[in-house]
């Protein structure tokens, strides 16, 4: 063997050897990805796909897509769990831009850190744990009623649970912690000369809002929205607990398609329709925004 | 009252028990170009800001255009400012930026493109109306952020250290630059820097601050040849300072005993009485140099020193020597003829200097000999 066939032998040898160390870097993420997400999803469209013709008999068929749209039960709740998610996005935007604007912007050191701590303390509990704390605030029986009857504002107790607003408030409530962090982070890397600049140069604050301090959060805005978005979509315990038989959320109806009725392969079929419904509406939200996936993912 | 474009009256700004600007009084002129020199943490950014009107004052007024600005906000203000770190917005293109301050004031689009046009024509950017910022170089950045301010016809500009961000070739290139656009325009411009370089260079007045006020405000040649503070001789340009005892003297000069017994006479001051502790100035360049004493001038008081080092700088090479007696550094500019360009270290030399162009203070307190 020649020196210089020997030298690319061995570099050779070290380009599979790095190549072989990253692959067992990667390791965990891709058995995790493939077993938790990819395998489960494939031998769900699987199902999705069939029909019981008879005692352990399947053949391909569309059927529980058909059932779907035939059925009005089935997309009025998939279409409200969609509208109803959209609002508690928006609304937790509204609600949560202040707050992060007031963290990132107006408070220094160790009172800005202060103020993140306790928009966090809450995520401390369990969800279910928070969610009875609501119930235990808004039902009948319970102290914002109890409250109400006091002051005279109402003449007997009312039941504040089971409207769709109290889905709403459990829904931002437990959503917010999610928008604020890709809010603080891009308001936070906002140069404050940009914001005095634009002053200096005559905007009022609503201009600045407008260009400069919006157009500068959009990545961060944006990733709030999604995660929160994707969050809320797929929620299950809130809708339920808060909102009672009226929720009407589409993960009950998979849930009682999986587990109830047992019948996996319209659960299958619906668990698709979900996630078409968030991409595309993520995709929607994407192109409206004029954002880019890969730049907003980087806010995250 | 109409030719003067900033007229600032008794203001003052404390911070804490801080005082950052102490009672400060003093005018531009309509179309100079007026510096405010400092070491960091004097108070210059402190009194830019309340110009603009990001700080409102404590005390005192500023009236800019003849009238008074208490509690008008900036974006009211017909000021504008060039950030030290530019503050170009990063999320529009160059014309954009340009247009945005006419965009507020409500023109129209085809208004105001074309007046955002001209003056990057005027600035030499014209073909990059439509870039991104962050395509842009260092200086043409800065023509952009000068550009952006001045379409707005401000009655004054202010410029906050907009150079500091730069390298040395590029900021020396932006300083004959930035006069020249000064010039080009006729607005009037307050410029604050901490180099006194920028400061002499640029201005038709300079300010030097310290501690909030004002040592000195006068032309750069006046700052350079006739400072009046100890502060201002030792800041502007390069000094020997020499703190010792006055020891007598004439009517026109003193003469200057260091605790360690070296005699120099100097220019004398109105307040220095026999006796009092001084510091003496002496640019390195007033300094002649000669190999024999006797080709001083004779009505120099002649001194020796050994070559300690020698610092070429090309046209600003100077040499430290040591006092023979006492062992006190000295820098000597080199003359520009390479006269003395083959001295060794080591080397003895006479040297002298014109008591006239040398200058006396009473000395600052907690300063000894």
């Amino acid at each position: 063997m020649t020196e210089a066939a020997r030298r690319q032998a061995g570099q050779l040898g070290r380009a599979w050897q790095a190549q072989l160390g990253l692959g067992l870097l990667l390791a965990p993420a891709l058995l995790w990805l493939g077993l938790l997400i990819v395998l489960p999803h494939v031998d769900l469209a699987i199902l999705s796909f069939r029909e019981r013709v008879g005692a352990r008999q399947y053949t391909f068929s569309l059927a529980q897509y058909r059932t779907f749209f035939g059925e009005p039960l089935y997309w009025h709740v998939f279409v409200r769990t969609a509208v109803m998610s959209v609002l508690a996005t928006l609304l937790t935007l509204i609600l949560a831009f202040p707050i992060a604007w007031i963290i990132a912007k107006l408070v220094r050191g160790r009172a800005s850190s202060l103020l993140f701590i306790v928009c966090l303390i809450p995520f401390w509990v369990s969800e279910t744990v928070r969610t009875l704390g609501w119930m235990i605030l808004l039902r009948e029986s319970g102290v914002l009623p109890g409250l109400l009857v006091k002051l005279g504002i109402t003449a007997e107790p009312v039941e504040l649970l089971y409207h769709d607003t109290t889905i709403l408030v459990g829904l931002v409530y437990t959503s917010l912690l999610f928008m604020l962090v890709p809010l603080i982070s891009s308001l936070e890397s906002l140069d404050n000369a940009l914001i005095e600049a634009a002053y200096d140069l005559g905007a009022n604050g609503f201009t600045v809002l407008r260009t400069i301090v919006i157009p500068h959060a959009a990545p961060g805005i944006t990733a709030g929205c999604i995660v929160v978005f994707m969050l809320t979509l797929g929620n299950y315990l809130t809708p339920t607990l808060l909102g009672g038989k009226n929720s009407q959320w589409f993960t009950e109806q998979i849930y009682t398609q999986f587990i109830t009725r047992f019948n996996w392969e319209q659960g299958a079929a619906f668990g698709f329709l979900l996630l078409a419904l968030s991409t595309l509406i993520v995709v929607v939200g994407l192109r409206l925004s004029g954002q880019r996936f890969g730049d907003v993912m980087q806010r995250t | 009252m109409s030719s003067q474009d900033l007229v600032a009256e008794a203001v003052v700004k404390r911070f804490a028990d801080h005082v950052a600007v102490d009672s400060l009084s003093f005018t531009v002129e309509r179309g100079s170009f007026f510096s405010i020199l400092g070491p960091s943490g004097c108070g210059k950014t402190t009194l830019l800001r309340m110009i603009a009107g990001f700080i409102e004052p404590d005390g005192g007024d500023i009236a800019i255009g003849g009238k008074s600005m208490r509690g008008v906000a900036p974006n009211r203000r017909p000021v504008n400012m060039v950030f030290q770190q530019l503050a170009l917005f990063p999320m529009m293109s160059v014309g954009e930026n340009v247009e945005f301050g006419l965009a507020r004031r409500g023109q129209s689009k085809a208004e105001r493109r074309k007046r955002s046009l001209a003056m990057l024509e005027r600035v030499g950017l014209a073909s990059a109306v439509d870039k991104r910022v962050d395509a842009l170089s260092g200086g043409q950045r800065q023509r952009v952020a000068i550009a952006r301010s001045l379409v707005l016809e401000p009655t004054l500009l202010l410029l906050d250290e907009p150079l500091g961000a730069l390298d040395l070739k590029l900021r020396e290139h932006m300083k004959i630059e930035l006069k020249q656009l000064q010039a080009a325009f006729g607005t009037t411009f307050v410029y604050i820097t901490h180099d006194q370089s920028e400061a002499l260079v640029l201005s038709d007045h300079v300010a030097v601050m310290s501690q909030g006020r004002f040592e000195q405000v006068g032309t750069p040649q006046d700052l350079y040849y006739r400072p009046q503070t100890p502060f201002v001789a030792s800041f502007v340009g390069a000094n020997n300072r020499i703190i010792g005892r006055a020891t007598g003297g004439d009517a026109e000069t003193v003469e200057v005993t260091t605790a360690d017994g070296w005699k120099i006479r100097v220019q004398g001051h109105a307040a220095v009485r026999s006796g009092d502790l001084v510091e003496a100035f002496v640019r390195p360049e007033v300094v002649l140099l000669a190999r024999e004493s006797a080709h001083l001038p004779s009505g120099h008081g002649h001194n020796a020193g050994e070559v300690e080092s020698l610092l070429f700088d090309g046209a600003n090479s100077a040499v430290l020597l040591r006092e023979v007696q006492t062992r006190r550094e000295f820098r000597v500019a080199l003359p520009q003829t390479g006269q003395f360009a083959d001295l060794r270290v080591g080397e003895r030399i006479a040297f002298s200097f014109d008591v006239q162009r040398t200058a006396c203070f009473p000395a600052r307190s907690g300063q000894h000999d």
